[in-house]
Formats: C-alpha cells, structure tokens, sequence
C-alpha cells in the first residue's frame, strides 16, 4: 500500500449565512494522500485554515460511511463528484490526480438554501415525509409480522425504494430542480407493500401537494436523477408515482 | 447500595406485573404533559412518536439536519426478536440467557427479561410500518444467525437493518409532526438540563444554525443521544455522535454507570494515516464465511496469495477450535491485538489481520457445481461460481471495502482490525429507566442497562427501539401521573435564566481562550490516550498515567484551544469545541472506572486478571456489581454500587474453546 502525494488546487464556494451573497474562493492544499476520503482532504483545508487564523469551510456530514445522507458537496459539476453509484463521504482521493483543480459548490436548487458555504438546508424533505410518507399505525396496534405474508419480489422492489438516503442529489442534479425521485422513492416503498394500501390515494395526493408548494420544479424525464443517485434508486418509480398519482385522481371524490 | 426499583415477583411476571399496576395518565391530562426527547435515534424517534401518539405534548431535539440521519441509520447486519419463526427451539428465556451469558453477566436481569419479552412486538410494529425486511419466497419473513447464538434469530433488511428500522421510525415520528403532537428542533444541540426542586424541568439547547440559547420546559426529559464511543476519536460512530447531552445530565447529578465497558468490533478496515477521521465496520455476518489468519513468520513480506498454508497462521481457529471465526466480539478483537503485537501484523501498518474469503469463495463454487449438476467444470470456474454467491450475499460490503481501501476482495484478502464500535457504559437508570434525578430519564445506547460487559450482535436495534416504543411509554407515565397537579413551568423562572446564563458564559469563555491550537488537534489527543491506555488492554500503571495525561490535556484544551468564527452564527467549529470538552472529562472517568475494577470482563480486559491461557478472569466475589459515578466536581467522583443478583442464571466461566 504506498501513498501517493499530491497537490491540488480547491475552487470551494464561501458565503457567510443564507442573507448575503457568496464568491468562489480559491486555496491550495499541499500532501494529499490518494488514500484519503474527499471530506479528509477538506479536514485538512480546515485545519490549515484555522490554523493560520481563517474561517474552515462548513459542510455538512456526518456518517461517513454513506448511509446517513447528511453529505452533499457539488464536485466538478456533479452531485457526490465523479465515481457511480456514491456518495461524497466514500469519495477518495484516487479519484484525482496531481495537480488538478477541483471545484466544489453547494447543492444548487431553491427549495434548498444556503445556510452557510456547502451546507444547505433541506427541511424540505422532512416536510414532504409529513404529508404522508407513512404508514398510520400507532404502537401497540401491530399483528403477528407473519400474519401478512409479501410476496418477495414487492418487498424486493419496496426495499430497493426504502433505499433512498434523503440526500438531496436527484435535486442537486436536475435542471428543473425536480424531487421526483426522492417523493416517488417513498411511494413507491409503500405503495408496494400491503401495509400501505389503505392510504394509496391521499398518500400520492397530499405529498405532491406539499412537492409543488416547497418550489420543486417539474419532471422532464432527463434522467438525470437517477444517473446520480449514490442508491441508484430507478426512475421506474416516477414512472409508478405518475401512475399511482393519476388513479389516485381519477378515483378520489 | 442504589435502588434500581426492580419489581416484586418472579422473573417472567415482573413486567407483566408492573404494567397492570403502574399508574396511568388520562387522555386529557396528558395534552398538558409535556416531554422532552433529546436524540432522534432509534431510541428518541421511537419514543417521540409513541408519545406523541399517546397525546403527549413531545418536544424533540437532534443536531442533524434532520431526524433520519442519527446513527442508528448505519447499523448494518440485523435486530434479534424471540419469535422462534425458525422452530430452533428459540423462546424469551433463551434471548434473555444469551443475553446475559453475553454480556458476561454484569447486566440486570430484570430488565434484560423485560426486552426479550418486548423484542416479539418490536419486529410486529416494524412490519406494521412497512420496514421492508428480508422475506422468503413464501412471503415470511427471513432470519439469520449472529454470534454467541445458536438459534436464527436475527431479523435484517439486506446490510441496511439500521436505516430501515430507523426510516420507520423516523416516519411515524414526522407523522405525529404533522399531527401537531411532536415538535421537532432539528440542528439543535442540548446544553444544560433544568432542575426546579430538584427534579428534571427542561433543558437549555443551542440553536446550530443562530447560535441562540432556547430554554424549554418539559415535565420529563429523555436523554436518547446514544454512545460515547467518538471518546476514542476513532471509531465506528458518526461523525457527530457524542456525550454531551449524556455529560450534562451527570454533571447535573445523574450517575454514570460502567464507564469502562466500551465494545470494540473486531472487523473493521484498519486505519491508514493520521488524516484518518473515522473507522468503518465490516458486518460481523463476514465471519460467518471469512476466515482470519496471519503469517507464521514474524516480518513476512509475502503477499497474501503468496503465502503457502503451511505459513499462515488461522489463530481464532487454533485457540478456539469449537467456535473458531464466530468467537464473540470482544474475545475475537483481543487475539487479533495480541498477534499484532507479537509482530505478526500485515499491511503498511502492521496493524491489521486477513480475512480471507478464498475458502468461501471455493466452496460455494463447489455447491454451485454440484446445484447445477455441472460435470467437467475448471477450477476458474469453480472459482467464478463462487464469486457470484459470496457478492449475492455480501456484495455491498465488499463494495464499501474497496471504495475505501482501492483493493479488490474477492481477489486479495481484505484487511482488518478492530475498532471502537459501541459502549455497554451509560447513564445509570433504574427500571423504569429513569436516572439518579428525577424526571430524567436515558433510552437506548445513552443508558447503561442492558448489555453488561459486552453486547451481543443484533441487540443494539432491539434495545433501541424496545425502550422508545415499549418501556418509557409506561415507566414516564407511571411518573407523569403525579405532576398532572403541575402546571407548565414558564421558561422565565430563575433556574431557567440562571441555567442559560452559565451556558452562556462557558461558551464565552471558550470562545475567549483565543489559542493557538485546533479542537480537533486535542480530539486526535485524547483519542490516543484512551485507545492507548483503556482500549482493548488496560493495565493499573497505564491508567494512572492516562488520568494524569487527561487531566493535563484538560488544563491545555482550556488555555490554548482556537476556535474560530462567532458565537451568534453557524460555527461547527464552537460545536465541536463544547463536545470535545466533555469528551475529555469522560475520558478520564473511563480511566477512573477501569482502574477501579480490578477484575477483566466482557470488553474490558485488565492485564493483571487473565487466565494462564491470556482469557478475561471475572472475579465475581468482588465485581458483581454496577459502577455508577456521582460527580462531586473537578476530577472527583464518589462510587456508588448496585449489586447485581442473579436469581434465574448461575453465572459461570465464558469458555468457548
């Protein structure tokens, strides 16, 4: 295992709150390892930083073993930065070479604003998840688990739905700003399983409802989202939220 | 002696016993009952929202950005329930008894019984919910193995068991938001409990992103902030994860019980510089098919696939040949400590051990041929069968390693070593839960109550969710039903000013201290101190001399640490700051603790007690008790015992040769 050092230039963006403006600023980070992850080159920025008697940069994380969601980071233009299926706190260093410049911005899309350089607000989210992301059972309510058996491909399918870290890169990553695939990611998980059957129609209903009133753009099908997705989460959801949307309208008085 | 408040009766009929006797609140009274739930984990998101659907007036606070991404989220392999679905002769007794056994009989009996009684339910609700767990083709629901087992009854949703139980309960839990029932104060960090006569009233929190103190009243507050395993900087946990919430609540008068029970996993990737931030865990589910060797020779520079068998050296296989790889988690990370020191170390580092999934990897290979009723079959295609069935089963593992790491497993042997994974130690709680002051109350990880020295795998989700949903909903009502002649205490009461106003100035004086050295420069420190000298081997000389390191660094940290930006805006910086503060006065009760307990159990291994054969001597005569820690002030803590009495199991020598 050797270690490849390099140097590399950062072009990060920095604004101080949600209220004023913010600027690219440009630094260089000397020794980096291509063992590291992406985050602990950006420790290093901020050690640097404080150090010298700077501001670090804020981004947000927390996990970093891709599964919380909590890391976003815009990387040379793509959400998560360049490798599959991924997110920022797996992203090492490999990925780049000696030299090279690297610029990094915040998730871009009105519904998620700046709270301070990278990190971003996106309580929008949570809010969509209020609408009707669940299922209406109050504990204590539950029969045996085996009492309802699923057929294993649904809970195949509603599993690879549930997969979903609320990361917020489908948005990040669509020119309309679009969270279709995060919303249709939650339908479908429970539009797939028996359990969620009683409340199919108001559950589309009232959480595109909440979509459009958080100022989500609409979905053109570009695909983009699902390029993106670290859980590689499939537009075939979209396309059985549309489904699901349109019989829910249909049918509802 | 403390009282834990166990119920009369016999074991099987406690619970059940106290849930038909304990006292209840009417719905109407319980709209004015408010309570505070401080962590959104599986333990607080479970709690607020069986609360909340209760009728309580639930007030949650958590530092993410949201309540979905807590830690729970990235347990990975599963969460054990006595169902017996398997008919493998599982019952509640036998989940109790593994339980116990496991945690090498230092945990309560009373309340272990209780959560095995209460894990049949938990699976219940989760599947209510829609948590998508893994199925069988006859739609039932799928069951797996884990260590100090041997029965299946582990429940799992592929590698991702923690986020889909804690997605469900993040769900129920925004539902009751939207219901009005719960109000969620999301980037906020709790900073100071409120006591008014002596009980628990509220709390003070700081809002992340304006850096404005909140005062909150509750007439009960919950502490659900999980672990504190980010004591030894690296370690499994988040980023974010750790004691405050935990530490205020003791500096308040909570004791703290068994500090020094820290669990560390045994497979984890190994670190690979000092840029290092945090450690990922490699699901225990790779023992059941990895094996883990390392060289004969001290100084090999063979690589891995170079090295003949005659030249390796499988040591959980030679030292324990009736469990071999499965041995549980604490035995399992000492023998890989002890090769490693011995000089038999692989990788950079020498700091590491091979789990090696060729074996595996042929011998599914092999079914596969046989499945398929292949004749003429090469060994590259054994080979390549094999592949196939051990991705099925582990691929998104083996995928995480090599995004990390730049190796390929299926082809090298993964490197690994142990890690800080989870710690049994917390805030000492009776049965209800509740802690040394009344009103305050500690669920999940953030207590200590449940897993004794070591905790079993698959149990941590059980716990969790067990104490949110099943047991505080009854123990904080029981309570509760007194204060109904309370009214709410408005936040404008002196101890609330009083409360803020110290938070306030301990903020002010660290950001003051202006010096030259980073937060996370005396994190890194004490991380090395601990892991050094009360990690997987603790010795009496070595604690001492950590205690006087820790208590040094502490007059360091508070004359030269540097944190940059304001007080009043989004500084991570000052977040991090107030956290490490903590960290470094637990550190030292660790060490307290550990020097303390002359005896090894479980995760905590003292040199001077250990078998001819290098095994945890209990001393059962003299340690048979909980730990719990009154804080007297600056450095100085009183013991206080909770004698631990086993009336159904006879505590016996783990032995898993």
């Amino acid at each position: 295992m050797s270690q490849n050092k390099m140097n590399l230039k950062l072009k990060v963006w920095r604004q101080k709150n949600a209220q004023t403006t913010g600027a690219f600023v440009t630094y260089n980070v000397e020794g980096i390892s291509d063992e590291m992850s992406f985050l602990e080159m950006l420790d290093i920025l901020n050690e640097k930083l404080i150090t010298e008697g700077g501001e670090p940069v804020a981004f947000d994380h927390d996990c970093r073993e891709g599964i919380c969601g909590m890391c976003s980071l815009y990387i040379n233009g793509k959400p998560h930065g360049p490798w599959q299926a991924n997110t920022t706190c797996q992203l090492h260093m490999r990925a780049f070479k000696d030299g090279e410049t690297i610029v990094i911005e915040p998730w871009r899309a009105n519904s998620f604003p700046i709270v301070k350089d990278l990190t971003v607000d996106r309580s929008a989210f949570d809010r969509i998840i209020q609408a009707g992301g669940y299922i209406s059972v109050n504990t204590g309510n539950a029969v045996d688990g085996n009492s309802l058996p699923i057929e294993k491909q649904n809970a195949d399918d509603a599993f690879a739905a549930a997969m979903c870290i609320g990361c917020g890169a489908c948005v990040a990553a669509c020119k309309n700003s679009s969270a279709m695939l995060f919303l249709s990611a939650k339908v479908s998980h429970l539009a797939l399983l028996p359990q969620g059957a009683p409340e199919r129609k108001t559950r589309v209903l009232s959480m595109v409802a909440q979509m459009d009133k958080e100022g989500f753009g609409s979905c053109t099908n570009t695909g983009a989202c699902e390029a993106t997705c670290p859980k590689e989460i499939s537009i075939a959801n979209i396309a059985r939220l549309n489904s699901e949307y349109l019989s829910a309208g249909l049918t509802s008085e | 002696m403390l009282d834990s408040k166990i119920p009369a009766g016999k074991l099987d009929d406690k619970w059940v016993d106290y849930k038909g006797h304990c006292k209840l609140v009417n719905p109407a009274n319980k709209r004015k009952m408010e309570v505070i739930i401080v962590g959104t984990g599986l333990a607080g998101a479970s709690a607020a929202a069986a609360m909340g659907e209760l009728g309580y007036k639930v007030k949650a606070f958590c530092f993410q950005d949201s309540p979905r991404r807590a830690h729970s989220i990235a347990a990975q392999g599963g969460i054990n329930a006595a169902k017996n679905y398997q008919n493998d002769g599982d019952s509640v007794f036998r989940l109790f008894y593994d339980t116990i056994k496991g945690g090498d009989y230092r945990a309560r009996e009373a309340n272990v019984h209780r959560l095995a009684e209460v894990s049949a339910n938990i699976i219940d609700q989760c599947v209510a919910q829609g948590v998508p767990f893994a199925r069988e083709y006859g739609g039932l629901l799928s069951n797996r193995s884990f260590g100090g087992t041997q029965v299946q009854r582990t429940f799992y949703a592929a590698g991702q068991t923690g986020q889909q139980l804690l997605i469900g309960a993040y769900q129920a839990l925004e539902r009751q938001v939207a219901l009005g029932n719960v109000t969620m104060h999301t980037r906020h960090e709790m900073l100071d409990i409120v006591k008014i006569d002596g009980k628990a009233k509220g709390i003070i929190a700081r809002n992340l992103i304006t850096g404005e103190l909140e005062k909150h009243f509750g007439h009960a507050v919950l502490i659900c902030s999980g672990g504190y395993g980010n004591v030894y900087y690296l370690s499994t946990n988040a980023m974010g994860s750790n004691v405050t919430a935990a530490w205020k609540a003791h500096k308040q008068g909570a004791y703290f019980a068994n500090p020094c029970f820290t669990q560390i996993h045994p497979t984890c990737i190994p670190v690979s510089g000092d840029h290092q931030s945090k450690l990922t865990l490699m699901s225990e589910s790779l023992r059941n098919d990895g094996r883990i060797w390392v060289p004969k020779n001290v100084g090999e520079t063979r690589k891995a696939n170079d090295i003949p068998e005659a030249d390796r050296d499988y040591f959980l296989e030679r030292r324990y040949p009736a469990f071999g790889n499965l041995v549980p988690r604490d035995v399992a990370s000492r023998a890989a400590k002890e090769r490693c020191d011995a000089g038999f170390g692989v990788g950079t580092s020498k700091q590491a051990v091979y789990l090696d999934y060729a074996a595996a990897i042929e011998r599914y290979g092999k079914i596969e041929v046989s499945k398929q009723g292949l004749s003429n079959v090469s060994h590259e295609q054994i080979i390549a069968l094999g592949k196939e069935v051990v991705k099925e089963k582990y691929g998104n593992l083996f995928e995480m390693y090599a995004k990390i790491t730049g190796e390929n497993p299926y082809e090298v042997p993964m490197r690994i070593y142990p890690a800080v994974h989870y710690t049994m130690g917390g805030l000492w709680v009776d049965y209800e839960l509740q802690t040394t002051v009344p009103g305050l109350y500690a669920l999940g990880e953030a207590n200590f109550s449940d897993h004794g020295a070591n905790r079993l795998g698959a149990s941590a989700l059980m716990q969790g969710l067990a104490d949110g949903y099943f047991v505080a909903p009854y123990t904080v009502g029981n309570n509760l039903a007194d204060e109904i002649y309370n009214a709410a205490i408005p936040t404008t009461h002196p101890a609330f000013e009083e409360a803020a106003k110290k938070v306030a100035e301990r903020i002010q004086l660290l950001k003051n201290i202006n010096g030259t050295q980073t937060v996370e420069s005396f994190h890194k420190r004490l991380g090395k101190i601990i892991w050094d000298k009360c990690g997987m081997a603790r010795n009496e000389e070595g604690l001492k001399q950590a205690i006087a390191e820790v208590q040094a660094l502490k007059k360091e940290f508070w004359s030269d640490v540097r944190i940059p930006g304001e007080i009043n805006e989004y500084n991570p910086e000052l977040d991090k700051a107030n956290r490490v503060a903590d960290f470094i006065e637990l550190g030292e009760l660790m060490c307290v603790d550990a020097l303390n307990r002359n005896e090894s159990c479980g995760g905590h291994f003292r040199e001077e007690y250990q078998t001819p054969e290098g095994e945890a001597l209990r001393d059962d005569e003299n340690f048979m008790y909980v730990a719990a820690w009154e804080n007297k002030g600056d450095h100085d803590w009183t013991l206080h015992k909770e004698e631990l009495k086993y009336d159904v199991i006879q505590p016996s020598q783990r032995n898993y040769k």
